[in-house]
């Protein structure tokens, strides 16, 4: 498993303060992967797509 | 009640006159205790020569990421390691978001672009996305695609598009350790072609970037001198990855104070909260603005982080019983 918002791996730190970004932006990274995604912020919400693990949404 | 604050209340919101550089550095410079007054006054400058009604927009990024440009607050930079990839965004997706900005009563929709300038690319997903939305949707579609040449805006004008977005981002002494690769003149010179070519202009900048108050103060000043029909006032929202990513958050004492020295410097502009406003100011901060010279919100997400939710929004408008600007007469 990966942060959404460092794509750094959950396990190897404290995440509490990435967290706390997401509540205001979109993911990053997939969580799956660790691979940074291409996001789209749209006025009412956002995707985030990855290669591999395909499109995530608000 | 202060000297400046006595002299505020004569030439602003009697004369109906701008202050000007000296005054606003003693407006950025009133005591805490003194700034309620301060936001009461500016609140009865905007009442008094705009109205107790709120400009509702929505933003949408056509093209994000990969700009060539450094702008140290920007995590749409090529030039740094921030975690945003580029995208850009089809039509039907533009159209639906420009219908969901307009089911929250907005008047305004901006198309955003991460460029220097637009090239030929753009300017044709800009024509063709403007057309699409003039047949869908009943809102005014605005622009923000950076630099321009002339043949530029008089194409954007003839498309239909009523305002243009372009940022000064910093007072002129300030820009070059915000931006180097292009010049604040070069900025000035397409807000000049835009105002110019009757399409309504939208200038605005950051604070809380560094900048000392003197410079907020000069940003303020240089931005009345531009006379734009619109001003938004972002607070830097630090990004991972940018040169500014590790500054911290304006204070938002000094947030209030800089939202009314603008309505002191700008009596009749639209004044709108842009980026950075929910983590400034927060919940009350945010009602405090709209009781302190605001008159206009981005209502929903930004381009890459997200905003209040945009119902929230809306009560709090209802709640200060600040009606929505209807499209008739923002026109």
């Amino acid at each position: 498993m990966f942060c959404g918002h460092c794509g750094e791996q959950v396990s190897a730190r404290d995440h509490t303060v990435c967290d706390v970004q997401l509540v205001m932006e979109p993911p990053r990274f997939c969580t799956a992967c660790g691979r940074r995604m291409k996001v789209q912020v749209a006025p009412r919400g956002w995707t985030a797509t990855c290669v591999e693990h395909g499109v995530l949404s608000s | 009640m202060t000297d400046i604050l006595e002299r505020a209340r004569t030439k602003v919101l009697e004369n109906g006159e701008g202050l000007s550089y000296d005054e606003l550095v003693e407006v950025l410079q009133l005591p805490e205790d003194q700034v309620p007054a301060l936001l009461e006054l500016a609140h009865e400058v905007r009442m008094t020569h705009c109205g107790p009604e709120v400009e509702v927009e929505g933003i949408i990024s056509l093209k994000t990421g990969g700009c060539p440009e450094d702008c140290h607050f920007c995590s749409q930079s090529g030039q740094f390691t921030s975690p945003v990839r580029s995208v850009w965004l089809d039509i039907p997706q533009l159209v639906k978001a420009a219908e969901e900005t307009a089911a929250t009563g907005a008047t305004e929709f901006c198309i955003v672009a991460a460029v220097r300038g637009p090239d030929e690319r753009l300017m044709s997903q800009v024509r063709d996305g403007i057309r699409a939305i003039q047949e869908a949707v009943d809102i005014n579609v605005a622009c923000s695609l950076g630099m321009l040449t002339q043949e530029q805006v008089d194409d954007l004008r003839a498309m239909g598009v009523h305002r243009y977005n372009h940022n000064l981002e910093a007072a002129r002494s300030y820009f070059p350790s915000v931006v180097t690769t292009h010049s604040f003149e070069e900025r000035w010179e397409t807000c000049e072609m835009v105002r110019e070519s009757g399409m309504e202009l939208c200038c605005g900048g950051l604070v809380g970037m560094g900048e000392t108050l003197e410079q907020r103060a000069e940003l303020a000043a240089q931005l009345a001198e531009l006379d734009p029909h619109e001003v938004p006032l972002n607070f830097l929202n630090p990004r991972p990855g940018t040169p500014f990513g590790d500054l911290p958050l304006m204070d938002s004492q000094d947030a209030l104070r800089t939202i009314a020295a603008f309505r002191l410097a700008m009596p009749r502009t639209v004044l709108r909260y842009a980026g950075g406003r929910e983590l400034t100011l927060g919940d009350l901060g945010t009602r405090d603005g709209l009781l302190g010279g605001i008159n206009a919100v981005i209502v929903g997400n930004y381009l890459t982080t997200l905003g209040r939710d945009a119902d929230e929004d809306l009560a709090l408008l209802s709640d200060l019983k600040m009606p929505i600007k209807e499209l008739a007469k923002t026109l």
